[in-house]
């Protein structure tokens, strides 16, 4: 059935059920800490109560001795890593860096990082053992904030960090090792000039704290070291591959020793792709020759996996009086956490993405922190970027008296633009969701009522684009078995069996969409970036193809024609004179004509053409307590093409209600002893079904130029907007601006009373 | 540790004997010993609701309930919502409506859900938010979930006046 809104497609903009549906609402679906194997020992893992320490001594007889524990590991069980820098398929990585946050090597450098692990017959004996684990310290002074860590005199973390300025020369190795992990600069036009010629000049400074992705499943990992020498992981991630390589080069084994069977996962949002559990998991399988699962608890998904960074930010923008941008210049601090890899770089990269900036200047910074190492977190860096510069355009457009909605549309990036970073834009829709926004039925009403306040702010983010493959086998009976390697956190298998359904001329129920495992699938890049849509799609498109071209060589073979006489389309093939035949009547001949059809298809693109989103919320504040209730939510984003409208919805929702958490409530607390104080969920609050109203949705579409169909990837950008558009309409309902998230109740109620 | 106890009780209408630690949770017991896994693990203290079943007509996280404090109950879990090979209301409005993504949360809202339109065939949005306020889905941002349950309360009442 075609949609109304998309008749040029018959699959693609429909709303079947997901395939697999049926599991995951009767609890049949399996995810990674549902794994139970024959003769499973249970992990527990021994974590620092300090932030920053030497290690001097770890004693495990008494562990050892205890009755039901079967085995104890250290970073004396892992190979030594020395100097190694390894390409893992989401960046490069210093293995020593690496190997150190597994288990740490002489030195802990945040709260709840991992130092010893057992592995026994129960989970409770396991944990019993850990507490007879003896560790003696040599404790070190804390670095807890971004700004001092900075500080010439400030305590380094690693004797092996020196800053490396991106596009320049290494650093020297025998300079002084300090916290200050990487250095970008990026420029274009002439930034003194330009603010030269501004009228109006806005320059804050801005502060966000530590924030986790929250995903509601633990990480988890079973782990089976087989006699033969070969692994088998079982665990919930975002890229199966990765996790392959990242397993193997830890442990120093060739990565096909390596298979890692995905199970069901349970969100990500960016923090599913490092690897914390296998290689550990790993060593305590090949030393009891059995299968061993560890889990993690909430608590150390809080203090030991990677949470986003908290930020320090100097934004500073110039407009002309009637309403121009003219100029714009920021300089971000990342906390990288213990060890580099802040998403430092997307953020100099996103701060002025959404405009067209004729000058600009963007220094980052990643500073290194007593703080978990951090890592990606939905649209990772441009949440922080977009929350200073989208309260900077609205104070702006304030001053100069203008629309903020048309004081975007009139700066937007569009085509031929070029970013500060350097590449120019493709054809993108940041216009249209402004648009979109300012049309709305939510824009249009009036706000009525005592401190309520209505905000709009936009967002961007690249997507990306990197490796996909699918394979595709037509079945008898004319459906056909689709395999990936992308695991699927939302919907996604659906997504792309709808697209290999379209291209086929099929229905979506038609495909049977599996997601395989390292061994029986091609290399896939991770579930992230909004790629999967995008770029296993094109492979599962691809895959189409292969089998179209196979099925017309089958067709002419039966007809007894050259194949340059047989062509695909609407669903079958056709021949001279009026031949046809359907693709489902092509598939009852399969056997008959030379076996089996597999079609396999593979992309590799760089990059996709960029999505933009622009939020519109209402709030009201109560002036006593500074509490702050969302009242209304409109979220417009460019989708390209929506292949399951109802996806990409509910990426927009949940994407904007991260951000409202993000906004409100969510933080990192720590104490001056670089102690974690709200590690569980009810003192670091996540959005509940009661804070937050319904999120409305505007779809926009303008295709993407890259795709066959015209896909942009939906996941990330909707967290962008949420704390921009929220600090605007705060500032409507009460009058003060915020420039530090989050925007919780004492500080909003601090700046009310300042007033 | 103390010694190990029989524990009986129902699940899903199955009378079920087991030997359990009395430190272990009812949670535990359910994943681990009778591998009923529908039942998931997010915080083991009480804050996320993936661990909802319901117990004597109650809802409850199994992971603040000792499995030995079931002694004699009727246990539902997610596992007994669909009636044999046909899925329920809310678990249908759930696929119909795009009310999950990763779906780790859903077993437990939709347990949840059954408790809530037991007691309020009828809910508003009001009533479903504040009933679904103990269960945190990370990936939905609720909308879709709200708008299931109401779709299931309707259906349901509709099934009921025919
Ligand atoms: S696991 Fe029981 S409430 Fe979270
Ligand atoms: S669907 Fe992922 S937590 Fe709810």
């Amino acid at each position: 059935m075609a949609t109304a809104e998309n008749p040029k497609y018959k699959v693609i903009g429909t709303r079947p059920i997901r395939h697999d549906g049926a599991d995951k609402v009767t609890g049949r679906a399996r995810y990674g800490a549902d794994i139970q194997l024959s003769g499973m020992l249970y992990g527990a893992m021994l974590r620092s109560p300090h932030a920053h320490a030497n290690i001097k001594s770890i004693d495990t007889s008494k562990a050892e001795a205890l009755p039901g524990v079967r085995a104890v590991a250290t970073s004396a069980d892992l190979p030594e890593q020395g100097d190694r820098v390894v390409e893992l398929g989401e960046g490069a990585a210093n293995m020593r860096h690496l190997t150190a946050n597994v288990l740490a090597r002489g030195k802990v450098l945040y709260r709840g990082h991992s130092i010893a692990a057992v592995a026994a017959d129960n989970i409770h004996i396991a944990e019993e053992a850990i507490k007879l684990i003896e560790v003696e310290y040599e404790l070190l002074p804390p670095v807890m904030d971004v700004v001092g860590a900075m500080a010439e005199n400030a305590p380094v973390l690693n004797d092996d960090i020196r800053t490396e300025s991106v596009g320049s020369a290494p650093p020297a190795k025998d300079s002084k090792p300090t916290n200050v992990a990487k250095h970008f600069l990026f420029e274009k036009g002439d930034v003194a000039a330009g603010f030269a010629e501004a009228d109006i000049i806005v320059e804050r400074e801005f502060d966000t704290a530590m924030v986790h992705q929250g995903y509601i499943e633990p990480h988890n990992a079973t782990v089976l070291w087989n006699t033969d020498g070969k692994l088998t992981v079982w665990i919930s991630t975002q890229g199966s591959f990765t996790v392959r390589q990242q397993t193997a080069e830890l442990l120093k084994i060739p990565i096909s020793n390596v298979k890692v069977i995905p199970t069901e996962i349970g969100g990500g949002f960016g923090g599913k792709i490092s690897v914390y559990l296998p290689p550990v998991a790993a060593v305590l399988s090949k030393k009891t020759g059995r299968p061993v699962k560890l889990v993690m608890s909430r608590t150390n998904v809080f203090e030991a996996t990677g949470p986003t960074p908290g930020s320090h930010m100097k934004v500073k923008l110039g407009a002309t009086k009637d309403g121009k941008l003219v100029a714009g210049e920021a300089w971000i601090a990342f906390e990288a956490g213990a060890y580099t890899g802040s998403p430092i770089g997307p953020a100099c990269m996103c701060v002025f993405a959404c405009y067209d900036l004729p000058h600009g200047r963007v220094e980052g910074f990643d500073v290194c922190v007593n703080k978990p190492r951090t890592n990606a977190y939905r649209a990772p860096g441009s949440t922080h970027v977009a929350f200073a510069t989208e309260t900077l355009v609205n104070e702006i457009c304030e001053k100069i008296d203008v629309d903020p909605a048309e004081f975007r549309i009139n700066n937007a990036a569009k085509e031929g633009v070029r970013r500060v970073d350097g590449p120019v834009y493709a054809r993108v829709g940041m216009v249209e969701t402004v648009e979109a926004i300012k049309n709305s039925e939510h824009y249009k009403t009036a706000l009525e009522g005592k401190y309520r306040g209505r905000g709009i702010a936009s967002g961007f983010w690249f997507n990306c684009g990197l490796k996909s493959a699918a394979s595709a086998t037509v079945n008898p009976d004319g459906t056909v078995s689709l395999l990936e390697g992308s695991t699927d956190i939302g919907g996604s298998r659906t997504g792309i069996a709808m697209q290999l359904a379209e291209a086929l001329g099929i229905t979506a129920e038609e495909v049977i969409p599996a997601v395989g495992d390292t061994d029986s699938v091609g290399y896939c890049d991770v579930t992230g970036g909004s790629r999967v849509t995008f770029a296993t799609g094109i492979a599962a498109i691809e895959a189409a193809k292969d089998i179209q071209r196979q099925l017309v060589d089958r067709a002419a073979m039966i007809w007894e024609v050259d194949s340059s006489h047989v062509s695909y389309s609407d669903g079958g093939v056709h021949g001279p004179d009026g031949k046809q035949l359907s693709f489902k009547e092509m598939a009852a001949k399969l056997h008959g004509t030379g076996g089996a059809v597999i079609g396999r298809g593979t992309s590799s693109e760089a990059t996709q053409g960029g999505a933009f989103g622009t939020h519109c919320v209402d709030v009201e504040v109560d002036v006593d307590l500074g509490k702050v209730q969302i009242l209304r939510y409109t979220a417009a984003q460019d989708a390209g093409t929506a292949i399951h409208p109802s996806y990409v919805e509910g990426q927009m929702q949940g994407g904007a209600v991260q951000g409202i958490g993000w906004a409100l409530n969510e933080e990192y607390w720590y104490d001056e002893q670089g102690e974690m104080r709200n590690s569980t969920y009810l003192d670091y609050r996540i959005p509940t079904c009661y804070d937050v109203p319904m999120i409305d949705t505007i779809i926009v579409e303008v295709p993407d130029p890259q795709h066959p169909y015209g896909v942009r990837g939906v996941g990330e950008v909707p967290i962008c907007p949420p704390p921009a558009a929220i600090a605007n309409a705060i500032y409507d309902a009460v009058g003060v601006r915020m420039h530090d998230l989050p925007m919780s109740p004492p500080k909003l109620l601090a700046e009310i009373l300042k007033k | 540790m103390s010694a190990k106890r029989v524990v009986t009780f129902t699940v899903n209408g199955d009378q079920v004997e087991i030997l359990c630690e009395p430190r272990q949770s009812l949670l535990e017991v359910l994943r681990d010993d009778l591998d009923l896994t529908g039942t998931k693990e997010g915080c083991s203290n009480g804050n996320c609701g993936a661990c909802t079943v319901i117990m004597d007509g109650r809802p409850v996280v199994s992971c603040l309930v000792l499995a030995v404090e079931a002694e004699g109950a009727e246990l539902r879990t997610i596992e007994g919502v669909a009636c044999g090979s046909t899925l329920d209301e809310v678990q249908a409005a759930f696929l119909e409506g795009a009310a999950l993504q990763c779906g780790i949360c859903t077993p437990g809202i939709i347990v949840q859900t059954e408790a809530l339109l037991e007691e309020n065939p009828n809910p508003t949005e009001d009533d479903v938010r504040f009933y679904l306020a103990g269960n945190l889905c990370r990936c939905t941002g609720y909308d879709k979930i709200v708008r299931a349950v109401q779709a299931a309360a309707e259906k349901r009442q509709v099934a009921a006046s025919n």
